[in-house]
């Protein structure tokens, strides 16, 4: 009995996102990054269809990270203290496509530093890598108001991609990333009806939807990954079947949430193993699991689980076109 | 949902005006409203009263694509001003013609003549094929189910893409004299049509042809919208002008979880 054919087709596509600007577009970059364009569910249809492969943006703290366990700080233990050496060395060591900027110590709580600090920041980081940045604020919504105008500022230009934006907080971030000529994160708490909105709203204020990149939200292996699953499968398939306001490319954040993780990080467990090769496991098994769900962007911290991730989308997307 | 917008017709005094006084920009005007709000195609029907049909046909082609890229619906009962419209149809964009019975009286092979002009235009043209032989429009779901059946095979018999053809069971005014069972029957009719063929045929349903003649026009199209399209309904000939009859198209998709929820489901479901 021959196989049938049960390859769908459909009528929409995720759109195509360029990050990055070069001197010939006005920005200092020195590579950009492409993603998006897929227009069938991961696995689902011929080379053609997959779109662009998904990329690895690495993490880099503005400041010293406080609560890293050993094992993760371990890589970065020279540079940690200069977030231009750290991102450095993520490109020229680890291969990084992007660099993601989390703007950490701007939060109330964690350093509460002003906007100087964060400008100097981005333009130290700037300086330092060609690559591609996001640039992340700290969550609170009243620091990241005051800050993250000026870093969008600092980075004018560049295509970078800023956020994230919410529901109910979205309007002073989207409109100098309008005007910084940046990409926007919007952000939704594991809710598509929230994320379809928060985009609505953007879109609103005259920002353009084939500028921005949605972020569901993550939740690591053993720790609500299944959710995220399904609301990235649940998003690519709106995009396939046409859905305008839900056809964006989606970031998510797997090296924070896969190092919160007691499994990833705590040292005292004999019977699970060495905690050196735990988290990069774990972050690599989140990772990979989302990538099949239909993410484009992914952040992470480990060198050897972006290593290995790396790997991986290389066979997937890239083995076959 | 794919809604056929109605308001290029003849039968409308706007229309039969334009017509009469050549004057495009009424056309384009209604053209690019019901663009504007959430129309898939726009049908085009030259009414009883122009003496060239198939020249007014032409006529109205070219102003709306001057202007517009909508897909258009040819909608006349006679070949000739069909094709005297495929002559000039931009059919790149995608069409239907509307629309054929399956037979008729002094035409045997009229849903031929459709399936081959909607194959010539190119692979984006499909056609309208109402429940109808030469014996009339069946009263009751059975003799409509069968019509729709010889439909689909005659379209498979002729290589014809399924995916291209609408069945439309015929709405009729619920005013006329024991009419008001034909709902019920239609969509009765619908629960069986959806499996001739896999994937089904998409049905249509002229809308407005219901409410003729009654004082709740808006209300009886949107509400046998809503419950027909539970039945399998995927497209109609409609008002497009007419926002809450596209509410109700937006939120029955919702509802039908077609589209997913948002807080302004309703603006964005026209954009």
């Amino acid at each position: 009995m021959p196989v049938p054919e049960i390859a769908e087709s459909f009528a929409g596509s995720v759109n195509l996102v360029t990050l990055g600007a070069t001197k010939d577009e006005g920005g200092t970059r020195s590579s950009t990054v492409t993603v998006g364009g897929a227009k069938n569910v991961v696995f689902g249809g011929s080379a053609e269809d997959a779109g662009r492969a998904p990329v690895v943006a690495m993490d880099v703290l503005d400041s010293k990270p406080k609560d890293w366990p050993d094992a993760l700080v371990e890589p970065y233990k020279d540079v940690i203290d200069s977030p231009a050496d750290w991102a450095k060395k993520c490109v020229e060591e680890f291969g990084a496509e992007m660099i993601c900027i989390k703007f950490e110590a701007i939060h109330p709580d964690k350093g509460d530093k002003d906007a100087d600090h964060a400008v100097k920041v981005t333009g130290d980081v700037l300086k330092a890598v060609g690559v591609p940045l996001v640039l992340w604020g700290c969550g609170n919504d009243e620091k990241d108001n005051q800050v993250m105008p000026k870093v969008s500022g600092a980075a004018k230009g560049e295509k970078c991609l800023i956020g994230a934006v919410t529901e109910d907080n979205y309007k002073s971030l989207t409109a100098i990333a309008l005007a910084d000529g940046h990409f926007l994160i919007t952000q939704a708490p594991l809710d598509i009806n929230i994320a379809k909105q928060v985009n609505i709203l953007a879109s609103d204020m005259g920002f353009p939807l084939e500028r921005i990149v949605t972020f569901q939200s993550t939740g690591a292996l053993g720790y609500g990954i299944e959710y995220a699953y399904s609301i990235q499968e649940r998003q690519r398939l709106a995009a396939l079947a046409g859905d305008k306001m839900m056809a964006m490319p989606s970031i998510c954040d797997v090296g924070y949430e896969a190092w919160r993780a007691k499994e990833a990080k705590l040292e005292d467990a004999p019977g699970w193993g060495g905690a050196g090769d735990r988290g990069p496991m774990w972050e690599t098994a989140t990772a990979t699991c989302l990538l099949q769900a239909g993410v484009d962007i992914i952040r992470m911290r480990h060198p050897r689980a972006v290593a290995t991730v790396r790997n991986f989308i290389d066979q997937v997307w890239k083995s076959n076109s | 949902m794919l809604i056929i917008a109605e308001r290029i017709n003849g039968m409308f005094t706007d229309v039969k005006q334009a017509i009469a006084d050549k004057d495009k920009k009424v056309i384009q005007d209604l053209a690019k409203r019901q663009t504007d709000t959430g129309a898939a195609y726009l049908d085009v029907n030259v009414g009883t009263a122009a003496a060239d049909q198939e020249g007014t046909m032409q006529w109205l082609v070219e102003s709306i694509q001057e202007t517009c890229s909508t897909p258009l619906c040819l909608d006349s009962q006679k070949p000739d001003v069909i094709i005297a419209g495929l002559k000039v149809l931009n059919a790149e964009n995608g069409g239907i013609l509307n629309s054929t019975p399956l037979n008729k009286k002094n035409d045997d092979e009229i849903l031929d003549k459709f399936i081959e002009m909607a194959t010539q235009a190119g692979p984006k043209v499909g056609i309208i094929a109402l429940t109808m032989d030469k014996n009339g429009v069946p009263q009751d779901t059975d003799n409509r189910v069968a019509i729709a059946a010889e439909i689909v095979s005659k379209a498979m018999e002729k290589g014809f893409d399924t995916q291209r053809l609408f069945i439309d069971p015929i709405v009729l005014p619920v005013k006329v004299p024991n009419a008001q069972v034909q709902p019920t029957n239609i969509l009765n009719a619908m629960d069986q049509i959806k499996y001739l063929c896999d994937p089904a045929p998409h049905m249509t349903v002229g809308l407005s042809n219901l409410s003729q003649g009654t004082n709740e026009r808006s209300l009886i199209n949107r509400i046998f919208l809503a419950m027909a399209m539970s039945h399998g309904l995927d497209s109609a000939i409609a008002d497009t002008l007419d926002e809450d009859l596209m509410n109700v198209v937006a939120t029955s998709e919702m509802l039908m979880n077609k589209q997913i929820y948002s807080d302004s489901f309703l603006k964005v479901y026209a954009s």
